[in-house]
């Protein structure tokens, strides 16, 4: 046993007991679960799982100090009712919205902080990481650092360009369709009933295999897959406001459907539409990366995450984890939105009842 | 043991209930004592907010998800609800104290036969076989005056009417022979001709086995008849603690003293105008019905006069609101036609001139829903003044701040404030106000004052009065509450199933004789009185309540 | 009785219905190409001599509403017609192809069902706690990752550092059962994994959505122990949801399964129809899509089904 190991479990053992005597009962039983963990993950993985744990729970406390000291920085710098708001979001939800802001600067600024150019070939193929080379060249001499930059630029804008569109056609449509009623709601549902009723991978294929797969195409296809779902959850948000007798009065006024639909039924369906919009994007961004690593999306030489993956994929056979980094980033910023949405999710429940 | 100590049940001291709200726990109940004696019936009463049901059932050592006792004592024969494990408090809840609930159709499980689920306790805790149990349900059944008591616990909970269901759960409740029932306002939800029996049905089982009971409600008649004492709360503190006659006699605190009050206000009342003088409003034969269903309306007429107060009354279900709807021309009648000031409205209100959407406003009873929660006052009240008037600027906010005095709001304190931030009773003020900004000659209430507290309510039938004088408003009042009938009507209509029962003017239909409906509604709306419940049963025949009466009188 | 029947009668037909729509969709959709198909295939340059051939023999000159009747009444019988590029019949292409499929997803199916209702339901119950906020970070970083990403990392770790399993799944003919099994342990892990997530928080919303109810309070307060409860008080009615949950994601691994596929090189449907649509081999594009589409709607339906049936209220009527 090394002191590693020993030096491990004590301290584990001490933090756990720590918080044991100051009554702390959800801290001490995550230690200890944990440190029951360590042990049976000991014994099969031997000191590099348990290293593993280690680098894990220094990440975790990176990432939550991360989170907490934006979180602060944000409360300071935006307006009070902002803040109030983000003072009492979870760490989850902090760590989040700093991620986005990061993926935001790293897209727009994309020319200003990659140091070569997305295409450019500056070394030898799969050259290892250097001083020059961040995260060292890809298959054709690349490099990895630069193209993860403008993959930034390239992969998040285009998604964003597909959940815009979707959600502009889906939730227009929901609107009216709640107001509205009667054919037209008819029609549009079971037009979306259909759409929803094909898997929207195959959906993508079917259509990507027919017209090609240039940017347009992909961005309007996705839109059309996705657009069923917003218009759903649009109808049924503005349903539930459309009932409401504030509405009737409007409409018993003289009030036309524009008016009705701006002034009175999009305030009370914000929040929804706005957590909707986070989802929608999680589902469009992953379903463009999977198009785009089985080769299908963005084509090259332009850089996009999930065709770096599949381009790199090689490199796992022999350990490397270059491939993951981009799998990474994509897997980073979903996760940071589904963070943010289920913050705004909890929130707007909570403030129902 | 004592005889003092056996004969107190349960003794409550200093309790203290936090609520966690906003990231924070918030009290709620600020230290009320209670003690109640074995057999004893206790009502507890208050405004929505006061903590009557938290308190309730904080009685069986019970707190809701979200809710918490921080402080004082629960004994409960000798024992200390705070401090026992949960598993006595499961034995405890089983056998000893019983919960009934205000929504029955809720609270039972949609997936069990009703008679399964009341077996289950006795079964659970070994007082009772099985068999035994069932037996024992059916007899409970009987008492509480169920039809078929002995096949209808073995139907499931949907099957069974929402009267039925509340006293198969009285019977449920009774199941273990409980020394304690909690009710929680357990006719609440149900009409008057529906409440009386179910009311009889509990107060009958509760002295037949001497249960002691606390009776949860905000009605003050009902809690007359039921309680022995009455406890008054008002905003999780106790106001005054009194035995029911001597708590209606002579009130001693304040508030207390307003409660009582509420029922007292009535204006005086209007005559038709002589003159044949068109009415502004004249319902003409109007058939009604929902797209493919049955028919709701069935040839009801009536007219409404300028500066007169037309009261619809009925049981949910009745038709009065269907009414409104064709009014307002949210449902196009089937046939006839709704005539104003003479000339026939276009049936859809799609098709109305602006004008004609004008004359017609509408308040409703939930001012929750009424108002936008995301637009300010002076654009709730300013929208109907630009949209018809076409006012701007600073007429337009002269307008909303002049509208605002109407309704006795400080223009000052409320121009820019949302919905939400504002309480109940000045949210149906501002409905009010955005119904006067169309300037209009006819005002449909929509139950206006059922959603609200006594005093506060009174607050608004009077405003409704005086705006009715100063502008001369016709005005329907749709409600199902006798004592606003009473204060502010000139004519009534009594509906039923579609159906114009009797109409008339006031006077006329609070006295004898009348349409059997009528006689039957009238009769069944409690009274201050506490032994209104036992009159009326002595007159009517125990046989002769709720549906056996309304079985006879339809075949009149 | 009655009632339900018609119900489910009536979701039946709907089911049909939606199929027939779709094929027609999937059937049409190839109609849309620039030019036809011959013209795809060929290319700018094929000759007009060659292009009259090519259309002759994929028959391109009837009606285009005849050949969708041929087309269709083919796939009820398994016929999908022959592949443009190997000429070969697509039906027997997809067969063996598509057993391994389904080998795969009932592999990851069979794990992650109970897993995920059983770690569902316990969430459920500790809601609010460490261990709930926990389970929630970790099911929300599952679903936020693509398949590729988790599918890499086991290859990685599982795979090429410690060699415990193949990175390749390569299942052979005749391998016999506990082969198969190792061999395809990680993309079935990996769609577990994701698969899991999903269904875990599903089930979770739904129990706790079930434990809100009015009558569950009353139980409580009748004092019926907790662990009754949950099995006589909730269960019953948290089946509808629960088989809601487990249809919509064994319809989830459907798409899934593709990404899946081509990460651990998998011979199976998925695979097949990526080789397609890149060499634009629409037969087989079109009957994967149909194949796929009708799991789908499938599951959605017994899923529906399950609902109706279960439901006591339709159950028993008034």
């Amino acid at each position: 046993m090394s002191t590693f190991v020993i030096g491990y479990y004590a301290a584990l053992i001490a933090a756990s007991c720590l918080a044991a005597y100051f009554k702390k009962r959800e801290a001490f039983l995550l230690l200890f679960s944990l440190t029951l963990a360590s042990f049976v993950l000991g014994l099969i993985g031997g000191r590099p799982a348990l290293n593993t744990i280690t680098v894990a729970a220094a990440v975790i406390a990176l990432a939550a100090g991360t989170a907490y000291a934006w979180r602060e920085f944000l409360a300071i710098l935006l307006p009070r009712e902002l803040a109030k708001a983000i003072r009492t979001a979870p760490l989850t939800a902090s760590f989040g919205l700093f991620v986005i802001f990061t993926y935001a600067v790293m897209g727009i600024f994309a020319p200003v902080i990659a140091p070569f150019g997305e295409a450019e070939v500056i070394a030898g193929a799969f050259d290892p990481p250097s001083e020059a080379l961040l995260l060292g060249a890809d298959q054709l001499g690349r490099d990895m650092f630069s193209r993860i930059v403008y993959g930034a630029r390239n992969t998040v804008g285009l998604a964003l360009a597909a959940t815009l569109l979707a959600f502009f056609v889906g939730a227009i449509a929901g609107l009216f369709a709640a107001v509205k009623q009667g054919w037209f709601d008819q029609i549009m549902g079971r037009g979306a009933d259909v759409i929803m009723s094909i898997p929207s991978l195959i959906f993508a294929l079917l259509m990507l295999s027919i017209f090609g797969t240039n940017l347009m195409v992909i961005v309007v296809v996705v839109a059309i897959i996705y657009s069923p779902r917003v218009f759903r959850l649009s109808r049924a948000v503005a349903g539930n406001v459309v009932v409401m007798d504030y509405i009737e009065a409007a409409s018993l006024r003289g009030e036309g459907t524009g008016y009705l639909i701006r002034k009175e039924i999009l305030p009370n369906s914000m929040a929804p539409l706005i957590a909707e919009f986070g989802l929608e994007f999680c589902f469009v961004f992953l379903l463009m990366a999977g198009l785009s690593f089985l080769g299908l999306g963005i084509q090259p030489p332009t850089a996009d995450w999930g065709s770096m993956v599949r381009e790199n994929a090689l490199l796992i056979t022999f350990g490397e984890i270059t491939p993951l980094i981009p799998a990474a980033a994509i897997a980073l910023l979903t996760v940071a939105v589904n963070f943010v949405v289920d913050w705004m999710l909890f929130r707007s429940s909570g403030l129902k009842d | 043991m004592t005889e003092r100590n056996n004969n107190i049940l349960l003794k409550i001291r200093g309790l203290r209930i936090e609520a966690y709200a906003d990231e924070n726990w918030v009290e709620i109940v600020h230290g009320v004592n209670l003690t109640l004696r074995r057999g004893e019936v206790m009502g507890l009463i208050g405004e929505s907010g006061a903590g009557k049901s938290t308190i309730g059932l904080a009685a069986m050592g019970f707190a809701r998800d979200g809710c918490r006792i921080s402080g004082g004592t629960v004994e409960f024969d000798g024992m200390e609800l705070t401090t026992t494990p949960q598993s006595d408090l499961r034995i405890l809840r089983g056998a000893r104290i019983a919960y009934v609930a205000q929504s029955a159709a809720a609270s039972f499980n949609p997936a069990h036969r009703i008679i399964d689920q009341h077996t289950e306790a006795p079964v659970q805790y070994r007082i009772q076989k099985r068999m035994a149990a069932q037996e024992d349900a059916m007899t409970l059944y009987e008492k509480l005056r169920l039809p078929n008591p002995k096949e209808i616990g073995f139907r499931y909970p949907h099957q069974v009417s929402g009267g039925q269901l509340q006293r198969a759960m009285t019977a449920m409740a009774m199941a273990c022979r409980p020394d304690l029932i909690i009710f929680d306002e357990p006719t609440t939800a149900l009409d008057v001709t529906t409440q009386i029996e179910v009311l009889a049905a509990i107060r009958d089982i509760v002295n037949e086995y001497n249960t002691a009971a606390i009776y949860i409600t905000h009605d003050l008649a009902v809690v007359a008849q039921m309680a022995d004492r009455i406890k008054v709360l008002l905003k999780g503190e106790e106001v005054e603690t009194a035995a029911t006659e001597q708590m209606l006699a002579s009130p001693q605190k304040d508030y207390t003293k307003s409660l009582w009050a509420v029922r007292s206000f009535e204006r005086p009342q209007k005559e038709r105008p002589v003159n044949s003088e068109t009415p502004v409003i004249s319902v003409q034969n109007v058939d009604a019905s929902y797209t493919s269903g049955a028919k709701v309306l069935d040839d009801v007429s009536f007219d409404v006069f300028a500066g007169m107060t037309v009261a619809v009354v009925g049981e949910s279900g009745s038709g009065k609101s269907t009414t409104a709807r064709c009014i307002t021309g949210l449902l196009p009648p089937s046939r006839g036609q709704v005539l104003f000031r003479g000339q026939p409205l276009p049936p859809r209100y799609q098709d109305r001139s602006k004008d004609q959407l004008r004359q017609t406003q509408m308040i409703y009873q939930m001012a929750d829903t009424a108002l936008n929660p995301k637009v300010r006052i002076s654009e709730i009240i300013g929208r109907p003044a630009q949209f018809y008037g076409g006012l701007k600027g600073a007429a337009l906010k002269n307008r909303v701040d002049e509208l605002l005095d109407l309704i006795e709001l400080d223009p000052a304190r409320f121009y820019n404030r949302f919905p939400p931030e504002l309480s109940g009773g000045q949210k149906q003020r501002v409905g009010i106000a955005r119904a006067l900004a169309a300037e209009p000659s006819f005002i449909i209430c929509d139950e206006v004052t059922s959603a609200l507290d006594q005093l506060v309510a009174e607050g608004i039938l009077k405003l409704l009065d005086r705006l009715q004088n100063e502008f001369n408003l016709a005005y329907m009042f749709i409600t199902h509450d006798l004592a606003t009938v009473k204060a502010i009507a000139d004519e009534v209509v009594v509906m039923r199933n579609g159906k114009v029962v009797e109409q008339g003017a006031k006077h006329e239909m609070f006295q004898p004789p009348h349409h059997p409906y009528t006689d039957l509604l009238l009769s069944s709306v409690p009274e201050m009185d506490p032994n209104w419940l036992t009159t009326v049963l002595e007159e009517r025949g125990v046989d002769n309540l709720g549906e056996a009466a309304t079985a006879s009188s339809a075949q009149q | 009785m009655n009632d339900v029947f018609k119900l489910v009668l009536k979701r039946l037909g709907l089911g049909v219905l939606t199929l027939l729509v779709i094929s027609v969709l999937i059937f049409f959709a190839v109609e849309l190409l620039p030019g036809d198909i011959a013209q795809a295939v060929l290319g700018q340059s094929a000759t007009p001599e060659n292009l009259a051939a090519l259309r002759e023999q994929l028959g391109l000159n009837v009606p285009a509403p005849v050949r969708y009747f041929h087309w269709l009444t083919g796939a009820i019988q398994g016929d999908f017609g022959t592949s443009l590029i190997t000429g070969d019949r697509v039906g027997s292409t997809i067969g063996p192809r598509l057993l391994n499929t389904l080998f795969l997803a009932s592999y990851a199916a069979v794990i992650a069902v109970p897993a995920a209702i059983l770690l569902g339901i316990f969430v459920a119950l500790l809601r609010n706690t460490i261990f709930d906020r926990v389970a929630n970070v970790l099911t929300l970083t599952a679903i936020s990752s693509p398949e590729f990403f988790l599918g890499y990392i086991l290859i990685l770790y599982l795979a090429v550092k410690t060699g415990w399993f193949p990175a390749i799944a390569s299942i052979g003919r005749n391998a016999d059962f506990s082969t198969m099994l190792y061999n395809s342990f990680l993309p079935a892990l990996t769609m577990v994994l994701v698969v899991m997530a999903h269904m875990m928080r599903m089930t979770r919303a739904a129990i706790i959505n079930l434990l809100a109810s009015p009558y569950i309070e009353m139980a409580r307060l009748k004092g019926v122990p907790a662990w009754r409860v949950i099995v006589h008080h909730a269960l019953p009615n948290a089946w509808a949801p629960i088989i809601n949950v487990v249809a919509l994601n064994l319809a989830y691994l459907i798409t899934g399964v593709v990404l899946v596929e081509v990460v651990f090189v998998y011979p199976g449907v998925g695979q097949l129809l990526v080789d397609a649509v890149a060499k634009r081999d629409f037969p087989i594009v079109q009957a994967c899509c149909l194949i796929f589409a009708a799991t789908f709607i499938l599951l959605n339906l017994a899923a529906d089904v399950g609902a109706i049936l279960t439901n006591p209220r339709l159950r028993h009527p008034k």
